[in-house]
């Protein structure tokens, strides 16, 4: 066990499931990066954030694959690899470049299992950075986790920490169905205890960060964090909040989501993809429609404005959903009176 | 080239296959019995057989729309073929895919596929495997000329060079994308397109199943040997409509009778075959005959197979919520 960060935990992850199965590879714009250049080197970057950085050290040109930058041929051929017999996991690089590639994904890669009588396996992942909070503006910035999920035949990660990406990115590999797995680009260099040893975390079974009697929180990726922050501060008013990571969207851990719900009767949702048809929507039907009676007031919805993401500082810190936002809306749920109806 | 005569009369059999599956298909679907779209290969065969004469079951295609012909020319199973456009469970994807999304992983048939250019990507990353795994296969896209011109397509041709792949590019070339020319929507030409890849090029006659042979064998030769992707653009004519119930009102009205006339490539095919002594026209009735038997078999077995159940539904999928 040791301190690492998200970046480092996620190399791990990849490395450690290179060095048990030959027949993981990596693919992507810049993977390694440096082929062709006039200074004649490779692993010039290790990934434009530099997380795959020494991969390429270690398993060479055949097992890290830099591509040019054509999201569909090389997305497609993640695909097609993955039905042949390798386990490739292909970096989209940021998940705004899915609109480059989104058939490859969508109507090959998610349906081959079920269209094919269930007789292909697609052992694919592709890693994509999202989010705000980074000044990338409207083209790098975005939460696209709804899209993925909305789509049948696709598992869909989003970790939180350090810890829950190694262990998730692990899972992700070993599946046998093509998971997209998004790493918050902002937490990149954030740091915790990762055991040094491969472990694998379940999709479908969410993760308790805090629990208390009074309000359910429900939050994805980076929005965890600030919920746990949120849900600190509300502690020492006297109000307990529950925070839920589900880890996945695809598969969502319903039942615990309404269970927690059940006890607390109280719900916020922090999601920070676009509002429409989002994972807050989505959850706020599922225990309209499973735990109305268990409610003690409306659900709340913590998410961005309908809009572009901003650039300029100032736009994009009120777009974004924060640990004040989050507070807000626990104390209005707190504060709804029921009226009797006569 | 010298072709072994067990592998001429497979092949006159597998062409001889898809043209009474097609035609069969063209008749059976007037009577709305087969749901959904059809797209026939008729006219085509010689250009999915000549191709995987060449190829094992260690190889890997991809097909299009118009996918039956690569099917059965790749060794996936006809009875199965049929359930499968019936709708039925025992079809080759049990029913979940029909006529658009045939596919047999086990003989390296990687899919028809409902997307125009959604095959030649997949194909890079198939013979990626095969060069990977170091199993000597190759790859194969088939494409039409209208996936041609797809972002997609180009991209792979870029990408199968780059990295070298032992992967062919087929074109098939029947001249429309839909209801429009090939005259109007391709710009430049396939050989030039090829080049601008730095791929090496070769054309051939689609009716002619031994120009095919001989194109298609030179181009797989290369990729198996490591020398990268070659492009094949095989000339076709397309004897039906883009999906059934099209009336072509595009085609001039002699376009498709002068075809039958003069690119049938079974009649070719037989002509040269007796002509050079090698069969017996009676040898090719019996093939003719047992073909019949077996389509027949395979539509009086699709009517009757069993429809899906409802919990197939929710089978082969990760429907938990």
């Amino acid at each position: 066990m040791s301190k690492k960060s998200f970046r480092q935990a996620i190399n791990e992850a990849l490395r450690q499931e290179m060095r048990r199965d030959p027949t993981v590879i990596l693919m992507g714009e810049d993977v390694a990066g440096g082929r062709g250049g006039s200074a004649g080197t490779a692993d010039a970057w290790g990934g434009v954030l530099g997380v795959t950085k020494g991969l390429y050290e270690e398993f060479g040109e055949t097992r890290v694959l830099d591509t040019p930058i054509t999201e569909a041929s090389y997305i497609g051929a993640a695909a097609g690899a993955a039905v042949t017999g390798l386990r490739p996991v292909a970096e989209l690089m940021f998940v705004d470049f899915v609109g480059c590639c989104l058939d490859q994904i969508m109507n090959q890669a998610a349906k081959f299992r079920y269209m094919f009588g269930g007789k292909a396996r697609t052992p694919l992942v592709i890693r994509a950075m999202y989010g705000a909070g980074f000044n990338a503006a409207a083209q790098h910035s975005q939460a696209l986790y709804p899209l993925f999920t909305h789509i049948p035949g696709l598992k869909v990660v989003i970790p939180s920490s350090p810890y829950e990406a190694k262990g998730l990115l692990i899972s992700a590999i070993r599946d046998d169905d093509p998971v997209i797995f998004l790493e918050n680009k902002v937490m990149y260099d954030v740091e915790e205890e990762v055991p040094d040893e491969p472990y694998a975390i379940p999709f479908g079974e969410a993760n308790l960060t805090r629990e208390g009697d009074d309000v359910t929180i429900v939050a994805f990726g980076r929005m965890v964090g600030m919920a746990n922050e949120a849900a600190d501060r509300l502690a020492k008013k006297g109000i307990g909040c529950t925070v839920i990571d589900p880890r996945t969207t695809s598969p969502l851990d319903g039942e615990t989501i309404l269970e927690c719900v059940a006890d607390t009767g109280r719900l916020v949702i922090v999601d920070e993809s676009s509002p429409r048809c989002n994972m807050a929507t989505d959850i706020a039907a599922l225990v309209a429609e499973e735990a109305f009676d268990t409610l003690r007031a409306p659900i709340r919805r913590v998410v961005p404005p309908h809009t572009p993401v901003p650039f300029a500082t100032v736009l994009e810190t009120l777009y974004m959903p924060s640990v004040e936002k989050i507070e807000a809306a626990v104390t209005a749920t707190m504060n709804h009176r029921v009226t009797e109806k006569v | 080239m010298q072709i072994a005569r067990e592998t001429l009369l497979r092949s006159y059999r597998a062409m001889r296959t898809i043209r009474m599956f097609e035609e069969r298909l063209h008749v059976e679907f007037a009577t709305g019995e087969i749901p959904g779209f059809v797209h026939l290969y008729c006219g085509e065969e010689a250009s999915a057989v000549g191709v995987c004469a060449n190829l094992t079951d260690n190889d890997t295609i991809a097909s299009t729309h118009r996918g039956h012909g690569h099917c059965i020319a790749k060794g996936v199973e006809v009875a199965g073929m049929m359930a499968e456009i019936y709708g039925r469970s025992t079809g080759v994807c049990r029913g979940k895919g029909g006529s658009m999304h045939i596919a047999d992983l086990a003989c390296g048939m990687l899919g028809a596929n409902g997307i125009v250019g959604g095959g030649p990507p997949l194909i890079c990353g198939a013979a990626l495997s095969h060069k990977t795994l170091r199993d000597g296969g190759v790859a194969v896209a088939f494409y039409g000329d209208g996936a041609s011109n797809e972002g997609t397509t180009l991209e792979s041709l870029n990408l199968a060079s780059v990295w070298q792949l032992p992967a062919v590019f087929v074109v098939e070339d029947n001249g429309y994308g839909e209801a429009t020319g090939a005259s109007f929507a391709c710009a430049g030409t396939q050989k030039a397109r090829a080049a601008g890849f730095g791929m090496p090029y070769i054309e051939c006659d689609g009716s002619d199943y031994f120009a095919v042979h001989e194109a298609a064998g030179e181009a797989i030769a290369h990729a198996r040997a490591g020398k990268g992707p070659v492009m094949l653009h095989v000339h076709l004519q397309r004897w039906y409509g883009h999906f059934e119930g099209d009336a072509m009102t595009y085609r001039a009205p002699n376009e498709v009778a002068e075809a039958r006339r003069d690119h049938d490539c079974l009649r070719l095919f037989r002509e040269r075959v007796t002509q050079a002594g090698l069969f017996e026209d009676s040898v090719l009735d019996e093939v003719d005959a047992a073909v019949t038997d077996e389509i027949e078999a395979a539509v009086l077995q699709a009517k009757d197979d069993p429809l899906p159940q409802s919990a197939d539904l929710l089978a082969d999928v990760y429907v938990r919520y």
